[in-house]
């Protein structure tokens, strides 16, 4: 296990320096600099800016001291706006996006994992095809449209929750929802597959002929083993709902990473553009490899099967 | 009871040989078991419908996508605008139709390239196996750990708005799932006696992958590419919603959405007629592909 996880993380490593490589090239591989602009700045100036972000260096020489910066955790500065720096911007907008991330994977997880074990206790019967159906919804919609649609319904025609902004928790409402569907409608379908199969063996068979009642059956005995596989999934969720947040914060306007995210792409804020695509794969690639641990953690199989091997 | 109730059939072994059935191919099973899925069925009902709709969909309407008429400002769904008109007043109904022109091609070809990389890549990886293939995967997995949407943003940035740039963007990582599937079927179907059989009756590597190798195969290369085609729709709706995919005056659901959005309040028919397609496109997508799977496998479903 030890082994395997070492291995893992020095992957995750150089996984890691590939994308930071790759975006340096390519924000390189722009045409134009960040002060191109309209009005040309007096050559004067330009030169003092170049020479003050040490864009005159050559470029290996550049890629060098990003590499350095980032391990010093260091992701520069903004140009767009002047006085902050990319980690400011992630001190700012990063609580605020991982408050509405963390409401959306409990929203997600709990109510996935409900629909599904309905979906497979009621296998073939209405409630099932009920539950699928709003699964294969949930992976349909975009949830920019589902965004949409719950602020025009809840917001606009109900007047339930506020339409847009950040602060209070009914605000936080419906984001929350739109960016839990697509998380949660993979989760029923995982819970629903893994409980059906896991209903068929035979020490749940043991446990009906002890007498045990449906739901006993299905809290204590199914439910520990059908969820396992689930755990596998959470590194997806992140995923999900960290690039679900781009739009999301941009529609109900949340003053969220994701929102500067795409304020930057469409300022064309290369640094801050940069920094936020290394910051979010570290996130990422950290909740994947957090994913791995604590699934050879609950799977007490799964250890033995490392230990034997 | 009297004798003539019950007629004893003559004993002729040819009758007891005879086959009542005719036999079926793989695929005639495939089609029978996916035609019994009424869901799925569906799907591809609708699926003929918005082709039928994207090819033929403008020609029917007397507007152009792109024409603007500012005296019909967000018109509201009549005889002669069925879907109402845009803030330019642009027919929405022809503008539909060419968004569904631009999302079925975007779905179609970005599912069909990431086919012919990912069979390449993940057939020669599984095929030649070893050291080769430990590489090749080992390039794949870094890939594949980068978050897909981060980098067809990123792309976008660099490449610029519109249509081959996207196409780009959403291939150029997205063929890997396609070749980790390949690959891994490869792995497992050479340990197969079928394929030792007729490694042993001497047929050569180029006959083994195409007469054995890649027919086995096809079963999931067909969901995955038509799985891959509403992750794909979904990404350019998704970059053009943010500004970053197709241009005015195209007309793709993304843009329409985005724009739709603004003036939701007043004017809810402006998003509601992009948000209905691309939702409908993708599920039935969704559930030709999950039936495909089920047609395809059907002990999965089984279980």
């Amino acid at each position: 296990m030890r082994y395997y996880l070492a291995k893992r993380f020095l992957s995750n490593i150089v996984a890691l320096w590939v994308i930071i490589t790759i975006t340096f090239f390519l924000m390189k591989a722009i045409p134009g600099d960040p002060f191109t602009q309209e009005k040309a700045l007096p050559k004067e100036i330009l030169d003092s800016l170049y020479e003050h972000y040490k864009l005159n260096d050559p470029l290996p020489v550049q890629y060098v001291n990003y590499l350095k910066s980032i391990v010093k955790w260091d992701l520069g500065p903004s140009f767009k706006y002047k006085a902050r720096t990319v980690n400011d911007i992630i001190r700012q907008g990063f609580p605020i996006s991982i408050t509405l991330g963390v409401e959306a994977a409990l929203l997600a997880i709990s109510l996935g994992v409900l629909l599904g074990s309905i979906a497979a206790f009621f296998q073939n019967k209405w409630q099932d095809y009920g539950s699928m159906l709003i699964a294969v919804i949930g992976i349909s919609v975009p949830s920019f449209i589902l965004a949409a649609f719950l602020q025009y319904i809840f917001a606009i025609k109900l007047d339930l929750f506020p339409v847009a902004r950040w602060g209070t928790f009914r605000q936080s409402v419906l984001p929350a929802l739109s960016l839990s569907a697509l998380p949660m409608a993979f989760i029923a379908r995982l819970t629903r597959a893994n409980m059906v199969e896991v209903l068929s063996m035979d020490y749940i068979k043991l446990a009906r002929a002890k007498g045990l009642g449906g739901k006993t059956v299905i809290i204590k005995h199914a439910m520990r083993n059908a969820l396992l596989p689930v755990v596998t999934y959470l590194g997806m969720i992140v995923v999900n709902i960290l690039t679900g947040s781009f739009i999301i914060e941009k529609i109900f306007g949340i003053p969220g990473l994701g929102q500067w995210f795409i304020n930057s792409v469409t300022n064309r804020d290369y640094t801050v553009i940069m920094g936020l695509t290394v910051f979010y794969s570290i996130i990422l690639l950290t909740a994947i490899f957090l994913t791995d641990i604590v699934y050879g953690w609950v799977d007490p199989r799964l250890k033995l099967r490392n230990r034997l091997s | 009871m009297t004798e003539n109730l019950f007629e004893p059939i003559t004993r002729d072994l040819a009758i007891g040989e005879t086959i009542d059935r005719p036999s079926l191919s793989f695929w005639e099973d495939v089609w029978r078991r996916f035609r019994l899925n009424r869901i799925a069925t569906c799907g591809l009902v609708i699926l003929a419908i918005l082709s039928f709709f994207a090819i033929l969909g403008p020609l029917l309407s007397t507007h152009t996508y792109y024409e603007t008429n500012l005296s019909l400002k967000n018109h509201a769904p009549c005889m002669q605008f069925w879907f109402g008109t845009d803030d330019l007043g642009r027919d929405m109904f022809t503008r539909t139709c060419q968004g569904a022109r631009i999302s079925l091609f975007v779905g179609i070809t970005a599912a069909f390239i990431d086919l012919i990389i990912g069979v390449l890549f993940g057939g020669i990886a599984g095929l030649i196996g070893g050291r080769v293939d430990n590489l090749m995967m080992r390039l794949a997995d870094i890939l594949y750990a980068i978050p897909y949407l981060l980098v067809v943003i990123m792309l976008m940035v660099v490449l610029g708005s519109g249509l081959v740039p996207i196409i780009i963007a959403l291939t150029i990582i997205g063929w890997i799932g396609m070749a980790r599937i390949v690959r891994g079927q490869m792995l497992q179907l050479k340990q197969q006696e079928f394929i030792q059989a007729a490694i042993a009756l001497g047929a050569g590597r180029r006959r083994i992958l195409f007469k054995h190798l890649l027919p086995n195969t096809m079963g999931p290369i067909i969901v995955t590419m038509t799985l891959t085609i509403p992750t794909a729709i979904f990404a350019e709706a998704f970059l053009s919603f943010l500004g970053l995919g197709v241009q005015a005056p195209m007309a793709s659901w993304g843009v329409m959405a985005s724009d739709g959005l603004a003036a939701m309040r007043y004017y809810p028919w402006r998003i509601f007629f992009p948000a209905l397609f691309i939702s409908i496109t993708m599920l039935a997508f969704n559930l030709v592909g999950d039936g495909l799977r089920d047609a395809l496998d059907p002990k999965l479903r089984k279980a």
